[in-house]
């Protein structure tokens, strides 16, 4: 890697859910105007197989050093494109996400126009936070390999028992003096009748 | 449960409470409350011979009162541990002059009045939380009479009193008169479905409950006539609208319609019930002999004991919340924690079952494996600057940062402790604390790209990871609209929110700015949230002096579920941004500049 910054931007269309309110076209002009930034590319949905592909073949092709992904929460997604642009070679902490979907297109959807600015700006803003991205190493650590389920009831009791069952062994606390739970106190139940 | 009791690889600790957990995916600490019981659990061989000579007599808690026990006790014959325990708060022999009759009985010497709690240690890599829920008390319901009636009784009563192990072996008795009732009415939705007392969800198993109910009733008793009272009946499962229409063809009465009163006849203690049945559009009566009152599911009392442990948040109907409604159902926002059961939302046999399954794999995957990777967010002291003056230590809430003040020596982060909430960044005054992958360089960039143009029309938002950003997220989810004004930033922890970040969203022209986070007892980072309350307190006084108006910064606690509370703050902020002028927002960067040379 060079000491040039290389951004490559992946807009998601989610389908209708951004691009039915955010001009994800106009959104890529702006966003080939952002600093460093060497490609746009938008995509049906990019966090499926084909829309990841683009990424790993762009940071390859384009010799990206920083990704941003303009689409939905980080929350949901961000595991997923860290493990792309991982895949591609890059340090994971080299993505970005713009979160123009639930913080943006969802909550805008009657001013296509001002959605679009928003959108622009979300952009410009991870792209800003992207070029001072650096690689991180994260810890790794052991694993006790035990588990803890707390509650006795069916539940509980289900639960425990595959875990043991594969082979872990299990501490199962449980508040009352029996295990059963609210079960223990049923007659028959649906829809077995038993 | 005896599969649970015999498992090699399952320790059972019953009577049992969690006291603390700390650490971390793949490594959580545990520490349980072991109460003592007074019975030895291993050698007693529940023979019940203490239980005929026991003198206290007090209600059975497993029966729900309907059946009485003695101070030493079996919860239910099929417990598991299969052992006795002792009542302590009713035993007259914590004082043995007074009654040590059990123990005088007991051949095998499992009576022990000294026994003691016992705390137990443990380490594991994975927790699921499987705690379950709690029935609806229907006492609100006045007009039902359930504190009055004694032949107006609960589904869970019901559960008892039809139950081969109840008092009255599975015969269905009414209360006053011990007699197998002629007619009985089933009262749907009681305590759910109510936006005004109970709960405004639907409970999802008492519409399946009560046509199991009248199954089982048409069965044993042929002739008793059934009545169902509903506004819909929910019977979406697997077979369950076939089940549905087996009651009806075995003559079950379904009326659409809620009753709005019962009385009670003095003299037959039979119970008049007044319904519209809004299919026919009128007002009728029924007279019945017994009347169940389906009642709903809703969280556990102590659940914010787990809560607390976890740091978990609850959605707006109080269950546990997850990662994700449709994508992650199952996993905590904890790292390592995952739901079974009722604790997550309502739901019967099956779906508890099933998603105890699918914790089991979830837990499986951490397990599985020899080593996990830690999200690489902590901080990382600059030597050079610290001046080992100890705040950093002082506000960490983990102890992960540690400081030798009298030797001078500058401070050190325990990465593995660290959790990176990033309070002591934002506390450090000489900037000797660098956050990886929240710089202060970063923030400030996203702070200058957002506002570089038009800064009077933005609201600059701080919002937290685990409250504030998914609470907004949500918001979209749920498809509600807010102004267009507001510019989220995200931070792991209020605590994050620096005050030179604050300042310099002022210097570059935001006419308004948002910390939000979780509510104190909500705090992803113990309670690292209370730094960022002290903070902006702080800079309101700072600002006043500075002749900068207070008000421009705000702070709100905004869960993961309040939507309608986010939206609500971002409106009334559009409604704030709108009265600052340019001119105020020169000012205070006229001000701020100045403050800087």
């Amino acid at each position: 890697m060079g000491s040039e910054t290389r951004i490559g931007v992946f807009i998601c269309e989610c389908g209708s859910n951004i691009a039915g309110t955010v001009n994800c076209m106009e959104l890529m002009e702006y966003a080939k105007s952002l600093p460093d930034v060497v490609c746009v590319v938008v995509n049906r949905y990019t966090c499926a197989e084909p829309g990841q592909q683009e990424i790993r073949r762009y940071v390859c092709e384009q010799d990206l050093n920083r990704v941003v992904v303009a689409a939905c929460t980080p929350k949901m997604h961000e595991p997923t494109f860290r493990k792309c642009v991982s895949d591609a070679g890059l340090n994971p902490y080299l993505m970005e996400m713009a979160n123009i979907r639930e913080h943006c297109s969802w909550v805008h959807h009657f001013d296509k126009a001002k959605a679009t600015q928003k959108a622009k700006e979300l952009v410009k803003s991870a792209v800003a936070r992207a070029r001072l991205l650096e690689p991180q190493k994260e810890l790794e650590v052991p694993v006790t390999q035990a588990a803890l389920v707390i509650g006795g009831g069916i539940a509980g009791i289900q639960a425990s028992l595959d875990l043991a069952n594969a082979g872990y062994p299990v501490w199962l606390v449980e508040k009352a003096p029996s295990i059963g739970g609210i079960m223990s106190q049923l007659n028959k139940t649906y829809p077995t009748m038993d | 449960m005896m599969d649970v009791g015999r498992h090699p690889r399952i320790k059972l600790l019953t009577y049992s409470e969690i006291e603390e957990i700390s650490g971390y995916i793949g490594n959580f600490r545990i520490k349980i409350r072991r109460k003592a019981r007074y019975v030895d659990e291993n050698e007693c061989t529940a023979c019940d011979e203490c239980v005929e000579v026991c003198p206290v007599i007090v209600p059975k808690e497993h029966q729900m009162g309907l059946a009485s026990r003695k101070a030493i006790y079996i919860p239910f014959p099929q417990a598991v541990p299969s052992a006795h325990l002792i009542d302590i708060e009713a035993c007259l022999g914590f004082d043995p002059i007074a009654c040590s009759k059990c123990a005088e009985k007991c051949d095998k010497n499992c009576i022990n009045y000294d026994d003691k709690d016992k705390i137990i240690e443990f380490d594991v890599g994975s927790i699921i939380v499987a705690t379950g829920m709690d029935v609806y008390d229907p006492t609100e319901f006045d007009e039902y009479g359930y504190t009055r009636f004694e032949n107006v009784l609960t589904s869970m009563e019901f559960e008892i009193l039809t139950g081969p192990g109840g008092v009255t072996k599975g015969e269905l008795i009414r209360p006053t008169d011990r007699k197998v009732p002629k007619s009985i009415g089933f009262i749907q939705c009681v305590g759910s479905r109510c936006e005004k007392r109970g709960n405004p969800y639907c409970s999802n198993v008492c519409c399946m409950n009560t046509i199991k109910d009248t199954l089982l009733l048409k069965e044993y008793y042929h002739d008793i006539e059934c009545k169902v009272f509903y506004v819909d009946i929910r019977a979406s499962g697997k077979g369950f609208e076939d089940f549905y229409r087996r009651s009806k063809g075995l003559g079950v009465k379904y009326i659409r319609g809620i009753p709005g009163d019962i009385r009670e006849d003095p003299k037959t203690k039979n119970l008049i019930l007044t319904v519209e049945n809004t299919s026919k559009g009128s007002i009728e009566e029924h007279e019945l002999e017994m009347i169940v009152l389906s009642v709903g599911l809703v969280p556990r009392y102590d659940s914010d004991v787990i809560q607390k442990l976890l740091t978990l948040s609850t959605t707006s109907d109080g269950f546990l919340m997850e990662v994700h409604p449709k994508l992650t159902p199952i996993d905590a926002p904890t790292s390592g924690v995952f739901f079974a059961g009722c604790c997550e939302a309502p739901k019967d046999i099956k779906d508890s079952v099933t998603q105890a399954s699918g914790a089991a794999a979830r837990a499986l995957t951490i397990l599985s494996q020899d080593k996990v990777k830690i999200e690489a967010v902590t901080s990382i002291i600059d030597e050079d600057k610290c001046t080992s003056c100890g705040i950093c230590a002082d506000v960490c809430p983990y102890g992960a940062i540690i400081v030798d003040k009298k030797a001078k020596i500058p401070a050190k982060v325990i990465e593995a402790a660290c959790k990176g909430c990033g309070t002591c960044a934002a506390e450090c005054k000489f900037d000797a604390i660098r956050m990886r992958h929240f710089s202060d360089e970063q923030i400030m960039a996203q702070l200058e790209a957002i506002l570089e143009e038009n800064p009077e029309e933005k609201i600059v938002v701080f919002a937290c990871n685990w409250c504030s950003y998914p609470g907004a997220d949500l918001v979209g989810i749920s498809r509600m609209q807010y102004p267009v004004s507001p510019r989220i930033v995200r931070t792991m922890c209020s605590g994050r929110v620096d005050e030179k970040f604050i300042l310099h969203a002022f210097e570059l022209g935001a006419p308004i700015v948002l910390v939000t986070g979780c509510h104190p007892v909500d705090c992803h980072y113990i309670d690292a949230q209370q730094w960022a309350q002290r903070r902006v307190e702080r800079l309101w006084d700072k600002l006043e002096r500075k002749g900068i108006r207070p008000e421009r910064l705000q702070l709100e606690w905004i869960s993961a579920s309040e939507v309608g509370k986010f939206v609500k703050t971002m409106e009334e902020l559009e409604e704030m941004r709108k009265k600052v002028t340019r001119e105020e927002i020169e000012e205070t960067k006229r001000i701020l500049s100045k403050i800087k040379k």
